[in-house]
Parts: C-alpha cells; structure tokens; sequence
C-alpha cells in the first residue's frame, strides 16, 4: 500500500510535469530540451522558503511563479530563434541552471539540499494532493484545446509565417506557452521537492529533461491523454526495472528517436490508426 | 480622393538583387488596381513590402496616411490589410473552413489572455462557409489542404484574407491554377468584393481578365516603376509592350 502510495505520487508529478511541457512543445510547437530548469527552479525555490518557515501552499505557488517568470525571460530571448536553434538554445539554459546551482552554497552547491519539512500531511492525503492537482492541469489542457487560444497555438505550431497573415501576434501567444508551461513544471518541482525531501543538481539534469520529452513525444505531441499514459508509465517503470533506470538516456533516447522517425504521433496517432482500421475493416 | 495605400521611394534589396528601386504608387478608396509586369519585375516583393514580411531599405508605406514602416506583419493586418500570397500557404494541420474560420475569428485571438476564455467557433465557422461559397470553393470546406489542387488552395487564401475584414485586400496572382472558365467567374468575384466597397491591389498574370476588370494599371519592370494610368492607355504603351514582349511574352499573348 506505502508502495502503491509513492508510485501514484511519483506518476501524479511526471504527469503534471509532461502536460506542462505539453502546451508548450505540443499545443504551441515550440521544442524545449531544458524543461527541467524551470521543473528545478519552481523545487529549489520552494524548498528554500519552507526550509525558511514559510507555508507549504506560499512555498508552492512562489516556486510555481518564480519557474514561470524564468520561462518568460528565457522565451523572450528564444522569440527570434526557430526549431534546431530553439532546441539548442534551451538545451543551453538545462546547463545554465544546473551550472549556477552547482556553484551556490546557499542552495546546497554539489550536495544538494537535504531534510526538506514535511508539508504536514500524510502520505495519503500528498497523494491526493498530487493526483488532484494532476487533474486540474489535464482539464485546464483538455479546455485551453478548444478555447481561442488553442485554435491560435494550432496555427502557430502549424506555420508561424501564415498565423502572422491572420493577425495573431505569434511572440505574444509564445510568450504565454512558456509562462503557463514553465510555472506548470514549477508546481511539479515544488511538489516533488517536498515528496523527496531532497532535491540536487542532479534531480534536474539533461537527462531529466529528454525524459520529459519523451514523455510527450512518445505519448503523442499534444495529445493529453497519450501524454498522461505515457507520463505514468515512464515514471514508474524504471522503479520496477533496474536496466531502465542504468540505460535511461540510451533507452529514452532511442525511443524518442523511434517515434520521430515511424511513428510521428506517438502512441495516440498509433492508437488512432488502429482504430481507423478497425473501422476499415469491419466495414462490409 | 484620399489614397488608402501609398508607396512612397520604396527599395528592397536582397543580398545583391535589387528587386525594388524607388517603387512609389498609391491605391485610392474604392479602386481596382492592377500592379503588373513581367516575371521577376517586383511585383510580389513589392507586396511583401506592404504586408511587413521584407522590410525595405529605404522608402514608407503608408495605410490611410498611417505610417506602417517597423510594424509586425500581424499589427499591418489588425490595421486592415487582407492578403493572399502568390504560394499558398494554407494551415495544412486545419481543415479548408477552420483555416477561414481562425481568421474570422480575429477579433477573439487579438490577446492571448482574452482569448483564453473564449470558446464556441459556431459564427466563425458559419462565416466561413459563406465566404467559401462566395468564393465558389464550399464544396471542399471540409477538406484537408492537402488533398485539393492549387486552384481551390489560391482561393481558400483569397476566402482567409476576406474572413478578416480588410480595408484593403492584396492578391498576389489570384487566378493561378484556374481555367479559364472558372478564372473568369472569380474574377468577376473580386469585381463584386469591389463594388462592394472593397479596395484591391490585383497582381495577376492573366492579362485578358486584369484588363476587364482593373480601374487602373501600375506597370513595374526591373523593380521600377514603368508606367501606370488606364488599362488600355497603359498597354498601349510601347515600352510596356516592350517588357512584356521581352521577357514575358506567353504572358501578354492572354490578352
Ligand atoms: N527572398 C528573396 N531572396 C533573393 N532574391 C529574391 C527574393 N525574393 C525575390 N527575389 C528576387 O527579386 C526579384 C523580384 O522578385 P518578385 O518575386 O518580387 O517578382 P514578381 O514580379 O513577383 O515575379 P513573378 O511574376 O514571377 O511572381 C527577382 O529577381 C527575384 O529573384
Ligand atoms: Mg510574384
């Protein structure tokens, strides 16, 4: 029961983590190879403030804004560069974060920082928790689908050139992708900062970040359900398989590499396909 | 009678082409204007240079005495400019009438956080539909871009532009892919958009339809200016006639 109990937490986290970099790789085609920065910052910055005293709710939100706030400075200075380069740029700023983490002794340096306090609940009522606020990010993903805001990130994932035609101000509706998917990835730092009770610079690293990705291109670029199936099963299966977790990046990697090349749409476009057929099939 | 559009000295160079050489013309409310020459005259990065998408090294452009020059593309179309480019460029993810729709819709993706909560595409799409059909293309609005010939994708842009509302609509070759039957009908389309008070820049290679329904010809050749004045004053100009015969001439033999 414990077990099951720190899975679901763990899967709850990678979910809300995957969704939030969802709107941005997958609602609004931007890639982003250093998602787990914002993921660190929104930890350390609300490890910090409890370690300080401050409330565990306070601590979660400052961590989610401050995560949010580095997402808009580092898309401001991403809005002139396009696809590879975005890829690199943002690569660039995973080893930025982790390179100025490493060299602060106020945040732990190498060694991280360690007895995080316990936000007061049980390990139960923490799931809950997680698994709660998990939900609430899938069904404000599910919403901003069909607002007008998903109907312009469509557009712009599509052909930033042509969305400019019909007048949607592309860095504007950018911007807002990283704000919302950067402070999204802060609140499951905040999260697992506080399930852990110790956080380094390793918690946040390259590898962190492809596996993030993966996440959302394996379970399908955009699609919220495909991206929550495969957030949970990535999540949990290097706890039960020991050569997963040694070959992470090869595995993940690899993976990541397979659906790009035959597979496009991760495994919501295979199981779209599927059932294409089957309809195709089953027809007279 | 004031200008909507004037292009004042414009030059554009790319590299170590000069495409545009102190190009000036103007649009007046409610005029058909055809912008002509030859293949590689200017005449698409001439509109380009109105829409934002190349910024020209020297000249203005100004829309109803509003300077655009250093406007974002997106600003110059929230200020009321509709185009349709000579490649087409449809939202190939989208269907034909949620590519019209999104740009009917406008108004509600005009800042992200508005359009954050708003949802319901019913009047957009309802819109839509009726400029497909007016556009003669409603039979496909389900469709994807993918699947349809270059005639019905040059339409489908012309549909997109009109689902904004311009004050003023650019085409840039329109009629391509057309037969003729069908080249005459959306030309006599444009005419109607025309008298209905819309003012529009028509660069179009089809001579045979630019002079049956433009007021008005501005003729460039080389990236300069040429000529401009009445259809048929224009065309009888030798130097046109010359520019045309020269380097274009399957071009002037559709009139
Ligand atoms: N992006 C670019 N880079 C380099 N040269 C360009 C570019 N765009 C246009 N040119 C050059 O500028 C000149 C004018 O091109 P433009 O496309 O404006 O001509 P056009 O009048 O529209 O021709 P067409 O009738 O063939 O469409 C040509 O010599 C073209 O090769
Ligand atoms: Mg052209």
């Amino acid at each position: 029961m414990e077990y099951t109990v720190t899975l679901l937490i763990l899967m709850g986290i990678s979910i809300i983590l995957a969704l939030s970099l969802n709107l941005i790789t997958g609602y609004c085609g931007q890639i982003s190879l250093g998602h787990a920065a914002f993921y660190g910052a929104g930890a350390y910055c609300a490890a910090m403030m409890t370690k300080a005293g401050i409330p565990f709710g306070v601590a979660l939100l400052a961590g989610t804004a401050l995560a949010g706030a580095l997402g808009v400075i580092v898309g401001l200075a991403s809005l002139r560069v396009r696809h590879d380069f975005l890829a690199i740029t943002t690569m660039g700023v995973g080893f930025l974060f982790l390179g100025v983490v490493r060299k602060q002794d106020w945040l732990g340096g190498e060694m991280g920082i360690f007895a995080i306090p316990d936000p007061g609940l049980s390990k139960t009522a923490y799931m809950v928790l997680v698994l709660v606020l998990a939900a609430l990010v899938a069904a404000f993903s599910l919403y901003l689908k069909r607002t007008w805001m998903g109907f312009a990130f469509d557009a712009i994932a599509d052909d930033e050139d042509t969305a400019r035609m019909v007048g949607i101000d592309v860095p504007r509706y950018k911007l807002t992708a990283f704000a919302m998917g950067t402070a999204l990835a802060g609140l499951a730092g905040g999260l697992y900062a506080h399930d852990i009770k110790y956080i380094g610079p390793d918690s946040f690293s390259f590898i962190e970040s492809i596996t993030i990705l993966s996440m959302v291109v394996i379970g399908g670029i955009g699609s919220v359900p495909g991206v929550i199936f495969a957030a949970a099963a990535l999540s949990v299966l290097p706890q039960w398989l020991q050569f997963i977790a040694e070959y992470k990046l090869l595995l993940y990697g690899g993976l990541l590499f397979a659906v790009m090349r035959f597979s496009p749409g991760g495994l919501a476009g295979m199981a779209r396909g599927m059932a294409a057929r089957a309809r195709a099939g089953g027809a007279p | 009678m004031t200008a909507v559009l004037e292009v004042r000295g414009v030059s554009v160079a790319f590299g170590g082409v000069q495409a545009l050489e102190d190009v000036s013309f103007e649009l007046r409310e409610g005029e058909l204007l055809g912008l002509m020459g030859p293949n590689g005259a200017g005449k698409t990065t001439a509109m380009r240079a109105i829409t934002g998408v190349v910024t020209p090294q020297e000249g203005e452009v100004r829309l109803r005495g509003r300077r655009l020059n250093g406007l974002a593309v997106e600003r110059r179309v929230r200020l009321g400019l509709g185009m349709s480019q000579q490649i087409v460029k449809p939202f190939r993810s989208m269907t034909v009438v949620q590519n019209v729709a999104l740009a009917a819709g406008a108004a509600r993706t005009a800042n992200p956080l508005g359009a954050l909560f708003q949802t319901g595409r019913g009047a957009e799409t309802a819109r839509a539909r009726e400029l497909l059909e007016l556009v003669g293309i409603g039979e496909a609005a389900d469709a994807s871009p993918s699947e349809l010939p270059l005639g019905f994708l040059k339409r489908l842009e012309v549909a997109r532009a009109l689902a904004l509302d311009p004050q003023l609509l650019l085409l840039d070759e329109p009629l391509a892919g057309l037969n003729q039957a069908e080249a005459a009908t959306f030309a006599d389309v444009i005419t109607g958009l025309n008298r209905g008070g819309l003012s529009i820049i028509l660069i179009e290679h089809n001579l045979g339809e630019v002079l049956r329904i433009c007021s008005r010809l501005v003729v460039l050749d080389n990236g300069r200016n040429l000529k401009s004045g009445a259809p048929l004053e224009v065309m009888a100009d030798p130097a046109v006639r010359a520019a045309y015969l020269g380097e274009g001439g399957d071009d002037a033999e559709a009139g």
